[in-house]
């Protein structure tokens, strides 16, 4: 059998590739934002349970621990922000298991940075201008939409009031799923199934589309506010540019009460979906419990941010080495 | 049969879907931002060769289908089922419902050898070979000293298949045909 060896990206890619990271790094440089460096390992995981973590094992001076490889450099980031380190970025390697595909890959990097002081709105403004300073090709309009509008427009629903049987039935013809298979299966799942199959791809169509007001029940790690019409969304914005998702937002949570009750409602979930529980991250908590100001962060995925810049059809098109050709 | 989850859909892969054997296409993790990851899944029902889209939820699983290729020569029919086969040596024969031949049957010759999917040890369906070898049994007289320009006219094989020929062919001549396009290619 013949090894293949070779990188999956050609060389070209790669020069554009550190074009491309140095445009971004001159972009923070000039905004006075510090870039950081935190481990790819921690204590703690991601409890989400829509995410997969790899975990390892090491010797360490305390004994033989359970590391878990980062989703996001989330956790670290914000326990500096905690420590007093005023706005900060980071190129981050990031691990989800089992995403692969034209625009997965298990190991891939993350751009996140947070701003204290940040309104979302700013934080838009700023994530919207690096795509447009990073893809100069790229000069169509940024378009906001609120969830429910999408909803509304595209599938003639009201996201947040449809009974759940009909979100149902919807989600199956629209989604090509059996009815079979989402009979057991709540709100979010349906929503999550037509945003992606049916919404999705026709938002960033010569725009950059912003998407906020998500439904509170996806807030993940956002704060939570009552939107215009009184139904309470997630303070959490998201940014399309050609069908495809680049990049995710909060108004970040800082209440440490808030948090701790968020992941143990995740690990109560992932006990019911038969998922292995993960440990969670309590240097995380004891940060948020000490105090992090109040802060926007955003994560924008770089290697699809290169692949709509190059136009390559598949994610491993621009990756030294994609896994597994690792 | 084992049942594979969605990570395990590769192309070639044969599954059960709603009761009939299926043959993995193509399959794309599809995933919004925060959420429930799904796969998109391009199926070919191998009953009716119709190839569909479905979606599941990542992590989902399908069993498997116990589903084989195998060669085997064609030998004769009794107008009910089609008889063939195997090639290996073993005489092993097995008859095929018309359902199952589906087109096949305009491109059937003794003793030559075609691909025949087995589900659960049923003949499902049967691929010809890409080229096949026929002889005209009707077609207009040739027109002499035509061999190069166009112009073409309908023959008859001797396999029942009914195939657009140069002018220049008779009846009698052996063509070589591509069963795909089920275009002539040329004199055998």
């Amino acid at each position: 059998m013949t090894v293949n060896w070779r990188p999956t990206a050609s060389i070209e890619t790669l020069r554009e590739r550190a074009r491309l990271i140095a445009t971004v790094r001159a972009f923070f440089a000039e905004r006075g934002i510090l870039e950081v460096e935190t481990p790819v390992l921690g204590q703690g995981g991601s409890t989400d349970v829509h995410l997969v973590s790899l975990s390892t094992r090491a010797r360490t001076d305390k004994g033989q621990r359970r590391l878990w490889l980062q989703t996001s450099p989330e956790f670290h980031m914000k326990r500096l922000l905690a420590a007093g380190s005023g706005p900060i970025f980071q190129l981050a390697k990031s691990f989800r298991d089992g995403e692969v595909g034209g625009r997965h890959n298990i190991e891939f990097t993350m751009l996140e940075w947070y701003r204290p002081g940040f309104t979302l709105a700013q934080l838009i403004d700023e994530t919207t201008t690096l795509v447009a300073t990073v893809l100069p090709s790229f000069a169509g309009p940024v378009v906001h939409y609120r969830y429910r509008e999408l909803f509304h427009t595209h599938l003639s629903i009201d996201p947040f009031t449809t009974s759940l049987d009909a979100l149902r039935t919807l989600a199956a013809e629209r989604g090509q799923m059996s009815i079979h298979a989402l009979k057991e299966e709540g709100r979010d799942t349906c929503l999550d199934l037509l945003m992606s199959m049916v919404i999705e791809p026709q938002l960033g169509q010569n725009e950059l589309s912003v998407v906020v007001d998500y439904p509170a029940s996806q807030a993940a790690l956002a704060r939570r506010h009552q939107d215009a019409d009184g139904e309470w969304v997630a303070s959490r914005f998201e940014l399309y540019l050609n069908g495809i998702e680049l990049a995710n937002g909060y108004d970040e949570l800082t209440d440490a009460e808030e948090q701790r009750l968020r992941f143990s409602e995740d690990n109560t979930e992932r006990q019911r979906l038969g998922l292995p529980e993960v440990d969670v991250d309590e240097h995380l908590l004891a940060a948020l419990q000490h105090g992090m100001p109040e802060s926007a962060g955003v994560a924008l995925g770089v290697d699809r941010l290169l692949q709509l810049a190059l136009g390559k059809a598949r994610l491993e098109d621009v990756l030294t080495f994609s896994t597994p050709n690792c | 049969m084992a049942n594979y989850s969605t990570n395990e859909f590769k192309g070639g892969l044969k599954v059960m879907l709603d009761g009939d054997p299926c043959s993995i296409v193509e399959n794309e993790l599809v995933k919004p931002g925060k959420g429930q990851a799904f796969n998109r899944v391009k199926l070919r029902n191998l009953m009716t060769g119709r190839v569909g889209e479905r979606t599941f939820k990542s992590g989902d699983s399908l069993e498997g289908a116990d589903v084989m290729d195998l060669e085997m020569e064609y030998l004769y029919t009794d107008g009910d089922m089609w008889h063939f086969m195997k090639t290996d040596g073993s005489f092993e024969q097995y008859a095929v419902e018309k359902k199952a031949l589906g087109d096949t049957v305009k491109w059937l010759k003794e003793q030559v050898p075609y691909t025949i999917t087995l589900w659960n040890d049923k003949a499902i369906s049967v691929t010809p070979p890409n080229f096949i070898e026929l002889e005209v049994v009707e077609t207009d007289p040739g027109l002499k000293g035509d061999t190069a320009q166009g112009g073409s006219k309908p023959a008859t094989l001797s396999s029942g298949a009914v195939v657009r020929v140069p002018l220049f062919i008779n009846q009698g001549e052996v063509l070589k045909i591509d069963t795909r396009s089920g275009e002539y290619v040329s004199r055998a």
